[in-house]
């Protein structure tokens, strides 16, 4: 269970970029899984480079995935939002499929290992790794560092602006244009934290992005579109919920009861858990 | 005068050039340069170019008077069957491969049968110890491997001399080749009466073994027995060793045997291998190089010492050769009748063919054992063959820690 809850802050984190750039500017970034896979990377390269500490190493992580999200914004996302959801989908998969076909000739689809490790705790037999305890804090902390910015800074209150109503927003003098490709650059930074974070806790290859943008979709839409906050919420949930089945059956079922809880959520809360709340 | 003298001439060519004529054998296969299978595929890889250059440099396979120098086409499979499926065709049909090499690992060895015996090409497979392949009633393949079901049935015998009173927990790789290998061992250890507390497949692209070491933890197995490849064996021990489990023995499938596994440092020692050949190991060899010689000029060539899958590969070429030599041909029928009179000792061990229609081409000359990690004088990680008793480099480290 406790591995779960740790587990799931780093899902939920992951799922809150996707959630974020799906509930501002309505598109489906399908680049996600693969920014998460680039995130992983970025802590390979820079940890092998300087041997720092990875937590500091996420600040540097995070400024790359902005830079680079306002970057992929203008080049495939720009030209698609305001249109039907089918181009922004074939817009960002085909992105998707470049970062894979790139990241496969340069390093390969063979496993990475960031080798660093924090002494655990344990409880009797159990113990829980120093990782996992810190990936959950520094998921945590980049999750309420997010929450405060788009609360309580200007450029968040515009994308909440915007986010809400674009046309009002421009009225108010908002450049929505540059609201947008801050918050897709947000959304991939985001992407970049949390794929940097399980770096340390889990190999890695080029292709693993993929299994974090499922269990985000999973998140984002147990959560409801464009709530941040239940995203991470949503992402404990879920981490929960694998640790609390895991003892009881097969490791290997694990993804057949979260996506059955998937369609469930799809059927039972069409606006998310958390979206009659906060909607 | 200068008739005779042409004649001569003549004859001498006629004479001579049987003698040095020479050609090419194309051998076939494919490599997962890229995906979950890459480490264990490229060891192997390189035992097939270390093969190739030396005898090359000896003047190649000598059969029939004539004298081939060997060429090797290999493509990247990227770990995936379905490629396989394609390069294998490939090479037979556009580039004319002669003879085929296996890829890395039963499954893909598996598919990469079905066209090497529907073209009639013999392939000598290696790194594919699952028996399932043999037992179709093929007729051109050739396993250097033993089977699968030799690689616990070892380990549980060792343990068995060392704690009778075991509670083992079996956590394998979801993959034929692990189920094969642990299907047998299961009653295996309930015959020899070890309790078997817990047993549970992951999916081979598992990362996160966490709920799984909780079962462990739960089930107060202190022997863990399993895994599947490099990419899962190595996460799993080094997930075993930061949560602390109390283990007493961890034997793992395949991946401890590469060199990589002293990346793992601490994570990686105590734990035990089935192995198809350590260095230690000394067969006297009938053909070919001996152990020390092989070994010596695969880490000139590679900085790194042999793992199993570069012997297997370094030795699946010379029992080609040797077949090829003793067929005087390299006609499918007679090299495929050497390889079925095979029952030769090279550095790699014994290799005899089963030929019955039931299993042929299986293995059934070859023997495991069992290496451990353990530190030299030095503190340096080296692995030891701790089992059979007989060719013990080192006694086997009990608890492990």
């Amino acid at each position: 269970m406790i591995d779960g809850l740790m587990v799931g802050a780093v899902y939920g984190l992951a799922a809150m970029g996707l959630s974020l750039i799906w509930g501002v500017m309505d598109v489906i970034n399908l680049t996600h899984g693969s920014m998460i896979a680039l995130g992983m990377f970025a802590m390979y390269l820079l940890f092998s480079a300087t041997a720092l500490n990875p937590y500091l190493l996420l600040i540097p992580i995070i400024v790359i995935g902005l830079l680079l999200g306002i970057v992929v914004y203008w080049i495939a996302v720009h030209w698609v939002v305001g249109r039907s959801q089918l181009m922004s989908l074939l817009s960002t998969f085909s992105v998707n499929m470049m970062v894979i076909g790139i990241g496969t000739a340069v390093w390969s689809t063979s496993p990475y290992n960031v080798p660093f490790s924090l002494p655990g705790i344990s409880f009797g037999a159990y113990t829980f790794t120093g990782n996992h305890i810190a990936a959950a804090v520094s998921a945590l902390i980049i999750a309420m560092a997010l929450e405060l910015f788009l609360y309580n800074t200007r450029p968040g209150k515009a994308i909440r602006a915007v986010a809400d109503n674009r046309d009002a927003a421009e009225l108010m003098g908002i450049s929505s244009t540059a609201v947008l490709a801050i918050a897709f650059g947000i959304g991939i930074a985001l992407a970049f934290g949390s794929g940097a974070l399980v770096s340390t806790l889990f190999p890695f290859t080029i292709l693993s992005g993929s299994v974090y943008q499922l269990k985000s979709f999973v998140v984002t839409v147990l959560a409801g579109l464009g709530k941040p906050l239940g995203a991470l919420a949503a992402g404990v949930l879920l981490g929960l919920l694998e640790g609390a089945v895991t003892p009881f059956i097969a490791v290997s079922w694990i993804p057949l009861i979260e996506f059955g809880l998937f369609v469930v959520a799809l059927i039972l809360f069409p606006r998310g858990i958390f979206g009659r709340a906060t909607a | 005068m200068q008739r005779t003298k042409f004649a001569l001439l003549v004859l001498c060519v006629f004479l001579v050039t049987p003698l040095f004529s020479q050609s090419n054998i194309t051998i076939g296969f494919t490599v997962s340069k890229t995906g979950a299978l890459n480490v264990d595929s490229l060891e192997q890889y390189r035992g097939f170019e270390l093969w190739r250059d030396q005898t090359n440099a000896a003047g190649g396979i000598k059969a029939g008077g004539k004298s081939y120098q060997i060429q090797l086409v290999s493509y990247d499979d990227e770990s995936n069957s379905k490629r396989v499926q394609q390069l294998y065709t490939r090479m037979i049909l556009q580039d004319k491969a002669d003879f085929m090499f296996s890829p890395y690992s039963s499954p893909l060895t598996a598919t990469a049968s079905v066209v090497t015996e529907q073209y009639g090409k013999i392939m000598l497979t290696t790194g594919a110890a699952e028996e399932k392949t043999y037992k179709l009633g093929n007729h051109y393949l050739y396993q250097m491997f033993a089977p699968a079901t030799q690689y616990l049935t070892a380990v549980l015998d060792a343990l068995k001399a060392k704690d009778p009173k075991a509670s083992v927990a079996f956590v394998y790789e979801d993959s034929s080749f692990s189920n094969a290998v642990v299907t047998p061992a299961k009653p295996y250890a309930q015959q020899l009466g070890f309790a078997v507390g817990f047993s549970e497949a992951y999916a081979p692209n598992t990362t996160d073994f966490s709920a799984i070491i909780d079962k462990v933890i739960s089930s107060k197995a202190n022997v863990l027995l399993g895994g599947g490849h490099y990419a899962d064996g190595s996460t799993l021990a080094r997930q075993l060793y930061s949560q602390k489990v109390p283990l007493k023995m961890i034997a793992l499938l395949v991946a401890p045997d590469s060199p990589q596994w002293t990346e793992l440092g601490d994570a990686g020692l105590g734990v035990i291998v089935p192995s198809q050949w350590e260095p230690q190991t000394a067969f006297k060899a009938q053909y070919g190089p001996s152990g020390a010689d092989f070994a010596k000029a695969y880490t000139a060539k590679y900085n790194t010492p042999p793992s199993y899958e570069s012997a297997g590969g370094y030795a699946a070429g010379l029992i080609l050769q040797r077949a090829i030599e003793q067929a005087g041909s390299t006609d499918t029928a007679k090299v495929s009748a050497a390889l079925n009179n095979t029952d030769i000792t090279t550095f790699y061990g014994r290799t005899k063919f089963a030929t019955s229609s039931a299993d042929h081409g299986l293995q059934v000359g070859h023997a495991m054992v069992l290496a451990q990690w353990q530190k030299d004088k030095s503190g340096k990680m080296v692995k030891q063959v701790v089992w059979p008793l007989a060719a013990k480099s080192a006694d086997m480290k009990y608890p492990m820690h």
